[in-house]
């Protein structure tokens, strides 16, 4: 700490070249832009018409004509696997996206201001961490009833408390550092103090905890769909198909492995870009 | 490790009084969730069909109608003395299921975690011990990979695998009755599997990051450069505070392990609370609902408990109750 | 009494490398040194010289990126190349031993003290359980704490920063290990702890007759402790020999340069600037082919900027330079000789306003101020009916331990912090409101605050530009004008426009903490309250900081209060001096009043503990007892379970008045100042 030793390089710079290197990262982004492209433009890459049934062709095996077999109405599986990515890639992001955004919210409030109001949200935030999502998805969804719009609105408040407490631990950190105490002999306010002086420093740990979240989110929506708690028939989506073919896994198999792989790779690729973003962020 | 005797039962009477209040609060959410919530309890039970009349009539019979208060507290101060009210679905008591359930969830959470938590630590331990290294990363990728695979999946490829092709375990957990505990072990050994696949990651991580901090730390550079060797200096000075971070995760593990199964005791159809749970929430039996869910609550709480009375007994500074 | 015994240390031209991403990044160039049994050896060196990296390749524990990349290194005979892990591991218990920078991280926090120091003799001597204990014990006795039956029963939070260093030694010499290094074991510590460590170390090395490596960048705490000295400069030694003389007779320009930043004692700011050292610290490994000070040293001459001059022998002494003799010509900035600071400012900066001229109203009223927290359930005072005045364009120096009040003095002063009632805090007339929130932008832009830690007071997500700019928000300028001011205030500190758009993150520590000077003159303050401004930076920059805020001063007659532990920083800067113990003012006078006497009997411990460069100015006062915690004040005099001077039962029922001690001074103790005079003129101060 002198007077010289040379400066280094620009940050932002140098995560954008960690990031470039990253093959966590980059595979991870890969796989979810596929995925995303399914979603997007599904019925126009599908080979087949997903929807189309054919009830002489019904549970064939993997063949040149249907790669991944048919279903029990005669359904083309492959296309309705490139289908079924639509529904949860648009639900489980928007409820990470709420979660998020209301949980940084509250996380900054809670951390910077403290006093009372830290005191009484942290005690209900632990009140709601003593239970497992899925068991408060349940009693939520069982009350207001089952659809794409409850299920992101669930799911997004159940995770702002989580997401809270994580941006309030940093905002801890933060208001530590001297800056917060040279903010206020400036005359600064506590919005001005919150989301102009600590938000920019700890977006990268909110950034990282949102892709965490949108993990989850993904693994979350498809436990409830496979439950009959989450997206609801007669949509395409993989954990519906799972449920549905579940028991014929005997001797069928194809009917529910590769909307099990499918899933699988989703949430692996979403996984790798979380693992990435950190490498990024630590630099 | 001499413990102030004063000091720690003031201690758990802080903790303890701290768990009643989060309680407290669990339960007035979970309250508010089953009477709140559907809005009308009667027409979320009855459905949009039924007329106004029976619903009415449901509603003044399960006392749905009155105060929110007076429900409140008849259901609480009969909670806390083991009357859980009456189901909607079976019109009787709902105690002995959520007791039966709590009991069958334990067990399978007990194997688990019996197999879980020591191969995460170990893992964990191992990687930490060659950090940086390929097989560390590789840990850690498999760990993570298996861990945000749902467990519907890997519950079904070991399904695939265990029961219909190598046929060496019985696919449902449901043994027959009065079987001894070697059998029940052996039904319960496949729901379990995707469950240590999960979990392994996550207590190997977290093992994994308490023991690089604690290697790191200059406590350890200072036994080392005492003399002692790599594993007198592991045994004694890096893990009790490497693996301090690694107990309230355990913790917490434990509570979710014994009451968020909703997934896995469905696929093997086993009498769990989480299926108890689901399947009060898919007949809307909103006194059996609240029931599990509170008892889950309680079980975690006790679990986080237990986890800071033995973090304070590994970490002096918080025993400091001043 | 050495021939057959070999050197406990003796490093041949090492190489030391980390590896730093992809790149290979050398450390050390080309060490040597040796030290002989019974010796002390003192390393010193700024931040990044590569000391600390020395004394761990000593004991054969470099990071796991570092290794050595050429050159032999020889502890007590054994070269540690050679030594498999079980041999290196007895090497650690028998011929070296370390003490660390800081003591309570270096103990484990779950194990007790009585534990962690029993293993010593447990893997040494064999013994176990109760046998070894004892042994452990006796060391306590050894490094002089009190009770060691009970500290052995403590876990290393329980005890203070003193007693787990003292733990740290003890540890460290319970084999009588031939080399003892010490890693700036005394940085952190309070000024009369870390006099007391010293002394204790000093004295252990005279009854054991060990050899002792001294890594610090404390030049008088070397001066003091070691035989001989080495001058490290960015990986390279540049100089070497006997303390005494390296000291008085420096041959290297940077040792040259070294010693004329540091305020010599005694030395105000009305008696000249302070020197600098122009230019920055190279990273290491990065200047090869030429001389590695030719870029900031004033004597250098083409052969230096083409040749790298060898270590050159004058006689027991050795200097990197091609003109040894020439290195105390080395060119002053401010001049030969070097007039006062303010030649002609109409006397006025640098003298300072009379303190006797009360005609005049004081800027800075403070009366009353006082701070209580509670802390679980009990009442901690951190500051205690503390008054004060401030003149305008006066520096008022805070001197204090930790413990003494003088952060949350400044955190109450700026509205931090909000005092308990009965305070008043008075700028200019006007009273000021407790919290910053409720003060005017007129009163908060007049009093304004530097912080001690320049990394963590700039926002590091923010440019320089936008750290200044948004001060300037403050004092209603907008677009063009503002850039103007902005342009102006970056010049006033030194700073080039290119910095303007960089990051902290990419500034070195003396330009953070210009940019942190420049915020705060943003405004056009007429107070700053200067937290430790200099105690994170080198000493080479110190000076240059502090020569800034002196002429900031001069230029826009501002009043500092300026806190920090180093005394001699303070007695330069300050026109006058208060000097606080757990919360209360015991003292407080003109700088010259305060350091000549008479003292109170704490600021005259404070003043022994202070080893000047030309050795200690008076004789040692040792404090007896440890400081009482804030939870439990003494009674009556704060001060009275430590004082030499104690009187009696008058200091622990009654708290001492404020007594005159000639014009302006006042001094806190029921001894009067002429009785003060009297004992501690015939105590024979040393001239």
């Amino acid at each position: 700490m002198s007077e010289g030793t040379a400066a280094p390089r620009s940050l932002a710079r140098e995560r954008w070249r960690v990031a470039l290197r990253s093959a966590t990262l980059l595979t991870g982004l890969a796989i979810l832009g596929f995925w995303v492209v399914c979603a997007l433009f599904g019925a126009r890459i599908a080979p087949q018409d997903p929807y189309a049934d054919n009830l002489l062709a019904t549970l064939a095996p993997p063949s040149a004509a249907h790669l991944f077999g048919t279903d029990q109405l005669g359904r083309d599986i492959l296309s309705r696997v490139i289908i079924g990515a639509r529904d949860i890639l648009i639900v489980a992001p928007l409820a990470t996206l709420l979660g998020t955004v209301l949980g940084t919210s509250l996380g900054l409030a809670i951390g910077y201001l403290r006093g009372p109001l830290d005191d009484l949200v942290s005690r209900v935030i632990e009140a709601v961490q003593a239970l497992p999502l899925v068991i408060v998805a349940l009693m939520a969804l069982a009350a207001v009833g089952t659809s794409n719009d409850t299920v992101v609105l669930v799911i997004g408040f159940v995770f702002t408390p989580l997401i809270a407490r994580t941006v309030r631990s940093a905002v801890l950190v933060e208001s530590d550092l001297d800056y917060v105490p040279a903010a206020r002999l400036r005359g600064d306010g506590a919005l001005a103090i919150m989301f102009i002086e600590i938000l920019p420093n700890v977006l990268p740990i909110v950034a990282v905890e949102m892709t965490v979240r949108l993990g989850y989110a993904i693994f979350f929506v498809a436990s409830l769909s496979f439950i009959g708690f989450g997206i609801q028939p007669p949509s395409a989506d993989w954990g519906i198909a799972i449920a549905e073919n579940y028991s014929l896994i005997g001797s069928y198999w194809w009917t529910v492995v590769f909307d099990a792989g499918a899933t699988a790779s989703l949430v692996i690729g979403v996984n790798l870009v979380t693992d990435g973003l950190a490498s990024v962020f630590e630099t | 490790m001499r413990l102030d005797r004063s000091a720690v039962a003031r201690f758990l009477a802080k903790r303890a009084l701290l768990s009643l209040a989060t309680l407290a609060i669990l339960s007035v959410i979970v309250f508010l969730g089953g009477q709140l919530l559907p809005g009308d309890v009667g027409r979320a039970v009855l459905g949009p069909l039924a007329d106004a009349r029976a619903v009415a009539l449901f509603n003044h019979q399960v006392g749905v109608d009155r105060p929110l208060l007076v429900q409140y507290w008849e259901w609480i101060s009969h909670f806390v003395l083991g009357d859980m009210g009456t189901s909607f679905t079976f019109r009787a008591p709902v105690a002995p299921f959520v007791g039966a359930a709590l009991v069958n969830s334990l067990k399978l959470a007990g194997l688990a975690f019996v197999l879980v938590v020591p191969l995460g630590i170990a893992g964990g331990v191992w990687a930490a011990l060659r950090v940086g290294r390929f097989s560390d990363r590789a840990l850690v990728l498999l760990g993570q990979s298996l861990g945000v695979v749902p467990e519907f999946i890997s519950s079904i490829v070991l399904i695939l695998i265990f029961g219909v092709w190598l046929r060496w375990l019985p696919m449902s957990a449901d043994w027959p009755e009065g079987a001894g505990w070697l059998t029940q072990v052996r039904y319960l050994i496949l729901p379990s599997l995707p469950l240590v696949l999960v979990f392994f990651g996550y207590v190997a991580r977290v093992a994994r990051v308490g023991t690089i901090e604690a290697l790191d730390a200059d406590y350890t550079r200072t036994a080392i450069l005492k003399g002692l060797t790599m594993s007198q200096v592991m045994r004694r000075h890096v893990l009790r505070n490497a693996l301090l971070p690694t107990i309230t995760v355990v913790a917490s593990l434990l509570g979710y392990l014994a009451g968020g199964l909703v997934v896995i005791e469905t696929l093997f159809h086993y009498r769990g609370i989480g299926a108890l749970i689901y399947a009060a929430a898919r007949a809307k039996d909103f006194p059996m609902l609240e029931a599990g869910v509170l008892t889950v609550g309680a079980v975690y709480a006790l679990a986080s408990v237990l986890a800071d009375l033995l973090s304070a007994a590994l970490n002096p500074r918080l025993r400091v109750g001043a | 009494m050495s021939a057959e015994r070999p050197d406990a240390l003796r490093i041949e031209h090492l190489d030391v490398v980390y590896r730093v991403g992809r790149r290979d990044r050398r450390v050390l160039t080309d060490l040597s040194l040796a030290i002989r049994r019974g010796e002390s050896y003192g390393l010193v060196g700024e931040s990044g010289c590569g000391k600390s990296t020395a004394a761990f390749a000593a004991i054969g524990y470099l990071a796991r990126n570092g290794r050595v990349s050429s050159g032999r290194i020889r502890v007590d005979g054994h070269d540690l190349a050679t030594l498999s892990a079980a041999e290196l591991r007895r090497l650690r218990t028998e011929s070296v031993a370390m003490v660390y920078q800081d003591p309570g991280r270096a103990l484990n926090p779950s194990l007790k003290i009585g534990r962690q120091m029993a293993e010593v003799f447990e893997i040494a001597e064999g013994l176990s359980g109760g046998a070894a204990l004892a042994r452990a014990g006796e060391m306590l006795t050894r490094v002089q704490i009190a009770s060691p039956e009970r500290v052995l029963d403590n876990y290393p939070h329980e005890i203070s920063g003193g007693m787990q260093q003292r733990v740290i030694i003890a540890m460290a010499l319970s084999t009588d290990p031939t080399l003892l290094i010490l890693d700036e074991p005394t940085t952190g510590l309070d000024a009369t702890v870390e006099a007391e460590v010293l002394d204790l170390v000093g004295r252990l090395h005279a009854e054991l007759d060990n050899s002792i490596l001294f890594i610090s960048h404390n030049l008088p705490v070397v001066a003091r402790m070691c035989d001989r000295v080495g001058v490290l400069y960015a990986g390279e030694l540049v100089e070497e020999g006997p303390a005494a003389s390296v000291f008085r007779d420096p041959r290297h320009p940077y040792t040259v340069g070294l010693m004329r930043c540091v305020p010599a004692f005694g030395r105000r700011k009305d008696q000249g600037r302070l020197e600098t050292i122009p230019g920055f610290l190279p990273a290491p490994g990065s200047v090869v082919g030429r001389c590695i000070f030719a870029d900031r040293c004033g004597n250098a001459t083409d052969r230096c900027r083409r040749e790298a001059p060898p270590l050159q022998d004058l006689g027991g002494r050795l200097a990197r330079c091609f003109y040894p003799e020439r290195a105390q010509d080395l060119p002053r900035e401010s001049g030969a000789g070097a007039g006062p600071a303010s030649a002609g400012a109409a006397g006025r900066g640098a003298a300072g306003p009379r303190p006797g001229g009360e005609t005049a109203r004081p800027l800075l009223r403070i009366r009353n101020l006082s701070k209580t927290y509670q802390v679980s359930g009990k009442l901690l005072q951190a500051v205690h009916q503390v008054g004060i005045d401030l003149a305008a364009g006066e520096t008022l120096g805070l001197v204090g331990e930790s413990g003494s009040g003088k952060s949350s003095l400044a955190k109450l002063l700026l509205g931090l912090s909000v005092p308990d009632g009965g305070g008043e805090i008075e700028l200019a007339g006007e009273a000021l409101a407790g919290r910053a929130h409720d003060r005017s932008s007129a009163q908060l832009k007049a009093l304004q605050m530097v912080f001690q830690n320049p990394g963590s007071a700039l926002n590091r997500s923010q440019t320089v530009r936008r750290l200044i700019g948004r001060s300037l928000r403050l004092v209603g300028l907008f677009g063009r004008a503002r850039e103007a001011r902005l342009g102006e205030l970056a010049a006033s500190v030194r700073l080039t426009p290119r910095h303007l758009d960089e990051k902290p993150r990419q500034l070195s520590g003396g330009l953070k903490q210009r940019v942190g000077i420049a915020r705060a003159f943003a405004g056009g303050p007429k107070v700053v309250v200067c937290d430790e401004p200099t105690s994170a930076l080198d000493v080479s920059v110190q000076s240059a900081i502090l020569n800034l805020l002196l002429d900031l001063q001069r230029q826009q007659q501002v009043s500092y209060i300026f806190i920090s532990h180093d005394l001699n920083v303070v007695h330069y800067v300050s026109d006058r001096i208060a000097v606080l113990y757990l919360g209360r003012l015991l003292q407080i006078g003109p700088s010259e009043a305060v350091f000549r006497g008479p003292h109170h009997p704490y600021t005259e411990a404070l003043l022994s503990a202070n080893p000047g460069l030309e050795g200690p100015a008076m004789k040692r006062i040792r404090l007896t007892g440890e400081l009482p915690s804030a939870l439990k004040l003494p009674s009556g005099c704060p001060f009275h379970t430590r004082c030499p001077r104690k009187l009696g039962e008058i200091c622990e029922r009654q708290e001492p008045p404020l007594l005159p001690a000639g014009e302006g001074h006042a001094i806190r103790c029921h001894i009067p100042a002429a009785e003060l005079r009297r004992l501690q003129a015939g105590e024979g101060e040393q001239p």
